[in-house]
């Protein structure tokens, strides 16, 4: 084992550790919430991290198509963003996270507090 | 792998990963989705880049350093459409700055 082998050792294993703690930090953020954006945010930095844990296990194993893997993990990520995005801004304060009806209130009006974590008037 | 390009990759390794912790501590700690947002888009970027570069250098074939670039120019490209579409959504579904985030010293001034 060369000089060359041992730091490349040592920097994938420092990669493998910090990225898993990374994730969970991320995944936290998506748990907590407290708007459905806080955790779209957090869904498109998973995929980021993701990403990277993809290229560094790429190169500990050598199997180079992980990249293409990576590639295409990377498009969808960005396809889910902007459709999380779009279902955001036309469902503005409508929907709540997690349920499928809207909940309203006595006279028929949109309760306004559900996606956004805003009181309603 | 010789020295003089174990060193370069190492780097960029460990500076991914750095990258990638500092943008998830900043996705958990920053106080709302717009400061949150910031530290994704950019930070987030550039973590999976530096990976994806230095795999491509480690493997020293030019067909996968050249995927991997063309891969990080693909996440250069799309990271702030993507943020843009999420800060515009949710600024139009009514999600609030933080009072942090906001500064205003002519109001401080004012008598509430």
């Amino acid at each position: 084992m060369t000089a060359g082998d041992v730091i490349l050792h040592w920097a994938t294993m420092f990669a493998l550790v910090a990225l898993p703690v990374a994730f969970v930090m991320t995944v936290l953020r998506a748990v907590l919430g407290p708007t459905l954006a806080d955790r779209v945010v957090a869904l498109d930095m998973l995929v980021a991290i993701a990403i990277g844990f993809i290229a560094v296990i790429a190169l500990k194993t050598g199997y180079h198509l992980y990249i293409d893997i990576a590639i295409a993990l990377g498009l969808v990520g960005f396809l889910a963003t902007v459709a999380f995005a779009r279902f955001i801004q036309t469902t503005a304060g409508k929907v709540k996270a997690g349920t499928p009806k809207p909940s309203v209130t006595k006279k028929g009006k949109i309760n306004r507090k559900t996606v956004t974590g805003r009181k309603g008037k | 792998m010789t020295l003089w390009f174990a060193i370069p990759v190492s780097l960029l390794l460990v500076g991914g990963s750095l990258f990638a912790l500092i943008a998830a501590l900043g996705v958990l700690r920053l106080p709302d989705v717009y400061t949150r947002m910031h530290a994704a888009s950019k930070a987030g970027t550039v973590a999976s880049g530096l990976l994806l570069l230095a795999t491509g250098l480690g493997s020293q074939e030019p067909a996968i350093l050249v995927r991997a670039v063309a891969g990080f120019i693909f996440f250069i490209l799309t990271a702030p459409v993507s943020a843009h579409l999420l800060a515009r959504a949710a600024h139009l579904a009514g999600v609030r700055l933080d009072k942090v985030s906001t500064r205003d010293d002519y109001r401080r001034d004012q008598v509430d």
